[in-house]
């Protein structure tokens, strides 16, 4: 209904069969997108029981080739992506020259080639950004032409099993070509849940096909965008824009495992200079998991304080956490209200509402690992 | 006579004498979602026409609902407290939010009966 006068608005290859499913759609990062077909709470349940499907087209994929690619892309993200073996596939974040993150990605060794994942509203700037600091000799180029999908939930592997029998013995983080019902797709297992469950880039001319057979199965529901952020929230997993972004370093973002060892010794990323101090000499704020008491969601920019009412810090994502049966949040506070169980409170509409620091995750893992 | 009316902010009033219970219509709670929570105001608090009377937080976002028409309020529905999804459920029944001694029924006026909020609704596609 936003969108009718709006030609600028993209879609995705999936387009039709979200309509046709009777999803929500909303424009998201200059797309039309799903936000929700049964209804959050019952999408994020699914997930969390069954397996769910979700439309991620709209996230930028890139391949970075060249000899020296992996070396190339290390001068723009903290971690070590040379000694990343063929077949893992890596979180990182790019940094700016202050040490904060310009955007957060996955990178995959695929041998010939790094492949990499980033956020759809950052997309653009990302590979305007790599265009210009990569180097000559190496090339980056941007897909167009492929859907990505995932599939996540406790049973994901028994589904995708079934279609792609060897997915089953892929670890957390590692990625596989894999022939699905026919379609060649390059899986990883992966996802932004906090489930275990896989990533599938398929070209955008079959996912359709494919986006169909996954959800013929017994097991598997489609889940929009509004669960997506709900089971991530839960998963303690960052959103870009609200709990990183240009003004947060990785430390501050308890990002810190992002940077090997490697490079903490050797540098050699933009920020570098801060975020090795910050390593040595700690951070001032910090964040955190955050739960209030009672029943009433702490949103984005809440401001938190502690007990006696002194501003100590601010909710930068917050919701209801349908696992949790009650309201979550991640947000930074200074570094001596960082830790779990420090009782602080939320202002929300002009009323102070107690609640505490967690630990994050708020709802534990469940990846596939050795 | 029981007179049930609409506001365009998707509220719902419904006047029996000096009665008026307040809810959101069932298009309302459609479009936002699974309710988690609802702020409902104190007994006794006067509100005007059009004052900010209530928060509804679903899981994505938190939403005022606005008095369709002045007084005092008698009564929230205690039972939202711990079910906030009966609005989802039954918007324009159990899910009711408030009730209030309308101050000016002469306020009902310029709102939507049924008829005139399907038409509303209609044109909102």
């Amino acid at each position: 209904m936003v969108n009718s006068h709006d030609q600028a608005i993209k879609v995705t290859p999936l387009d039709a069969l979200h309509r046709e499913l009777g999803a929500k759609m909303l424009p998201f990062a200059g797309y039309a997108m799903p936000m929700q077909y049964q209804g959050i709470i019952a999408e994020h349940q699914h997930t969390r029981g069954e397996a769910g499907l979700f439309d991620v087209s709209h996230m930028g994929q890139a391949i970075v080739r060249g000899a020296d690619a992996a070396r190339a892309l290390e001068t723009l993200v903290p971690s070590d992506l040379t000694e990343l073996a063929v077949g893992k596939t890596r979180y990182t974040v790019f940094t700016n020259d202050a040490g904060g993150i310009l955007d957060d990605l996955m990178v995959t060794n695929r041998g010939d080639h790094l492949f990499v994942v980033v956020n759809a509203a950052c997309k653009d700037q990302d590979f305007a950004h790599m265009r210009e600091r990569l180097g000559e000799a190496v090339k980056l180029e941007v897909i167009e032409d492929r859907a990505l999908l995932a599939l996540q939930g406790p049973k994901a592997a028994a589904v995708l099993g079934r279609l792609a029998p060897p997915c089953r013995h892929m670890m957390f983080m590692t990625a596989e070509t894999l022939t699905i019902a026919d379609v060649s797709c390059f899986v990883t297992r992966s996802g932004y849940t906090g489930e275990d469950g896989y990533e599938i880039s398929v070209a955008a001319d079959k996912a359709d096909h494919l986006a169909r057979l996954l959800l013929a199965e017994n097991e598997v529901a489609a889940i929009g965008l509004g669960a997506r952020d709900s089971l991530r929230l839960e998963a303690g997993l960052c959103l870009y824009g609200s709990d990183i972004d240009a003004t947060t370093t990785p430390i501050e973002a308890t990002l810190a495992w992002t940077v090997s060892r490697r490079r903490r010794a050797e540098g050699g990323f933009p920020g570098a200079g801060v975020i090795l101090r910050q390593i040595a000499e700690g951070v001032r704020r910090k964040r955190v998991g955050l739960i209030p008491d009672g029943k009433v969601p702490a949103r984005s920019h809440a401001q938190v304080s502690d007990a006696a009412g002194i501003v100590i810090g601010e909710v930068t994502s917050g919701g209801f956490g349908p696992t949790v049966g009650a309201p979550v949040a991640m947000g930074y506070v200074a570094i001596e209200y960082a830790q779990v169980g420090t009782p602080v409170q939320f202002l929300v509409r002009g009323k102070a509402h107690p609640g505490r620091v967690a630990k994050l995750p708020l709802v534990e893992h469940r990846y596939f690992k050795k | 006579m029981i007179t049930q009316r609409y506001t365009k902010e998707h509220e719902w009033v419904r006047v029996d004498g000096d009665t008026a219970t307040v809810g959101i219509s069932d298009y309302a709670q459609e479009q936002l979602g699974d309710i988690v929570y609802v702020d409902l105001p104190e007994a006794g608090a006067e509100l005007e026409k059009g004052a900010e009377a209530a928060v509804v937080e679903s899981v994505k976002a938190a939403s005022e609902v606005y008095a369709p028409i002045g007084g005092e309020v008698t009564e929230a529905n205690a039972a939202l407290a711990d079910d906030p999804a009966k609005v989802n459920g039954d918007a324009e029944g159990e899910g009711w939010f408030f009730k209030l001694t309308a101050s000016d029924p002469s306020e009902l006026d310029g709102l939507m009966d049924s008829a005139a909020y399907e038409d509303y609704l209609a044109n909102l596609a």
